[in-house]
């Protein structure tokens, strides 16, 4: 295998790396620099590369949502186009849709924007959740376990909830927001801040509450990827028995 | 040939993407889980041509599903490998330059050391000849237990040696990076930083633990493979799968 050049390396990384949590919310300036190409220049565009400068420039744009995937950060257009796809930005959208169908057909995972307006993508899961769960025990499961009880009794509550009734329920777990807990660490943090970022939960400002006070909504990726019927079966066990809240249900 | 990639196989890799490294056992009953999940047929005796056919969609995304042996255990692991990424850049998106560099000064003392092994001690001490920004040495015990937490490395008794998944995922980079402090082991050919040597001057071969206590099962007198001088090195016991693997 030859030697690739090192232009996806660190340099492509360094920026992102260790970042202080944003919630996302900052219009990226940049991205109004970048106008989506027409489709003739797209075409124009690809008649001067070879195949192979294509797909290599895809294999990039797909690690690289890999890596975000994997802490469940939403990739915003412009950090794509600023950090990996740089001069092949003419074309864009093949690039992307070429991204899309690898992702669908080798990893089983959708590319989606939830945000037309600021341009930011996830990858969700194509694959129906299995009937029983899986044989190998994932480490980001505990978290989702929890994540799925704040689902459900949110789903319960017709899909929106007041903050107090989620931290009750949690405390009856055992999980006590105001202490630090020995696998969760800061909850708190983990279900207001971590599982808004990563588009699960919308923890919103209800106006005019003294002292401020929250609601609990789903979040776009919980809407895309969660099915309700999932949620309904959990809450079932939850109430029944020992919840499966540490079982991976891929 | 490679057959299309199913729904098994996609949830398969999925599940190998989220873990970073499995072992065989688990390969095999995930395997079997991904096949009934999606009501295909399982063969057990097809894992590797079932892992081919993701591989062969993988290799244009310079991410390959590598198998490779821990040192300790003998058991083998699972673990995705990202093809495209040096050394350590890898983990550029989790590490800081510095925290990087003081990584690789660990693996080059593990590597050049007799017994594949870094004393907290010496990696402390390589800090004073850092080139990037310095690390405090309660700086450096934090980025430590990072690493052996994100699976990077392990550690014993204040020991630090190269964790299963460190060696499949960086044995090119290792290979070409150390070519003559490289030990290799003489019975499995791969990289070697946990073994016993032979004490003959004119021979010198090393084997992997696992792979000593395996080659040697049941020998009264155990002789060296290479030369025939006697092994004086004490003979470990075959490590039986779904024992308390440590890795």
């Amino acid at each position: 295998m030859t030697q690739r050049k090192r232009s996806f390396g660190s340099q492509s990384f360094s920026q992102n790396r260790r970042q202080p949590s944003s919630s996302g919310t900052q219009e990226d300036n940049e991205d109004s620099t970048f106008t989506q190409p027409s489709t003739s220049q797209v075409q124009r565009g690809l008649e001067k590369l070879t195949p192979a400068q294509v797909d290599q420039k895809t294999s990039e744009v797909i690690q690289y949502f890999l890596v975000k995937d994997q802490k469940k950060v939403p990739v915003r257009r412009a950090d794509l186009v600023k950090h990996v796809v740089k001069d092949y930005r003419n074309i864009y959208p093949e690039i992307i849709k070429r991204a899309a169908r690898t992702f669908e057909q080798v990893f089983g995972l959708k590319l989606v924007e939830i945000d037309p307006k600021n341009h930011t993508y996830i990858l969700i899961n194509n694959l129906e959740a299995a009937d029983k769960p899986s044989p190998v025990e994932c480490p980001a499961n505990p978290k989702l376990g929890l994540l799925f009880v704040i689902l459900g009794v949110t789903f319960m509550k017709g899909g929106v909830v007041r903050e107090n009734v989620i931290w009750n329920t949690l405390k009856k777990l055992r999980v006590d927001s105001g202490e630090k807990h020995e696998e969760f660490g800061d909850v708190k943090r983990l279900v207001t801040e971590e599982f808004v970022r990563q588009r699960y939960l919308e923890y919103v400002r209800i106006p005019h509450t003294e002292p401020m006070e929250h609601e609990f909504r789903w979040g776009q990726r919980a809407d895309m990827e969660v099915s309700k019927a999932k949620i309904l079966e959990f809450m079932g066990q939850l109430h029944e028995q020992e919840p499966q809240i540490g079982r991976c249900w891929l | 040939m490679a057959r299309q990639m199913g729904d098994s196989h996609r949830r398969f890799l999925q599940t190998m993407m989220i873990n970073g490294i499995t072992d065989e056992h688990a390969v095999k009953t995930l395997h079997q889980h991904c096949c009934e999940v999606s009501k295909t047929p399982h063969t057990p005796d097809k894992l590797d041509e079932f892992i081919d056919t993701i591989n062969s969609k993988l290799q244009p995304l310079f991410m390959q599903i590598r198998k490779g042996m821990s040192e300790v255990n003998g058991h083998q692991y699972y673990v995705l490998v990202n093809m495209a990424e040096t050394d350590v850049t890898r983990m550029s998106s989790d590490y800081a330059d510095n925290e990087l560099e003081l990584f690789r000064r660990t693996v080059d003392l593990i590597v050049c050391s007799e017994n594949g092994k870094a004393s907290s001690t010496d990696i402390l001490n390589s800090t004073d000849t850092m080139t990037t920004k310095k690390l405090k040495k309660s700086e450096t015990e934090h980025l430590l237990s990072r690493l052996v937490h994100d699976k990077w490395l392990c550690e014993k008794r204040g020991e630090y040696t190269l964790s299963t998944r460190c060696i499949i995922e960086m044995e090119p980079y290792i290979r070409s990076m150390y070519q003559e402090h490289l030990k290799v082991c003489h019975i499995c050919h791969s990289v070697a930083f946990q073994c016993q040597i032979c004490e003959n001057p004119t021979c010198g071969i090393k084997i992997h633990n696992p792979c000593v206590a395996r080659y040697f099962k049941g020998r009264t007198e155990p002789r060296c493979p290479a030369c025939d001088d006697f092994w004086p090195h004490e003979i470990p016991e075959v490590r039986r799968l779904h024992s308390q693997s440590k890795r």
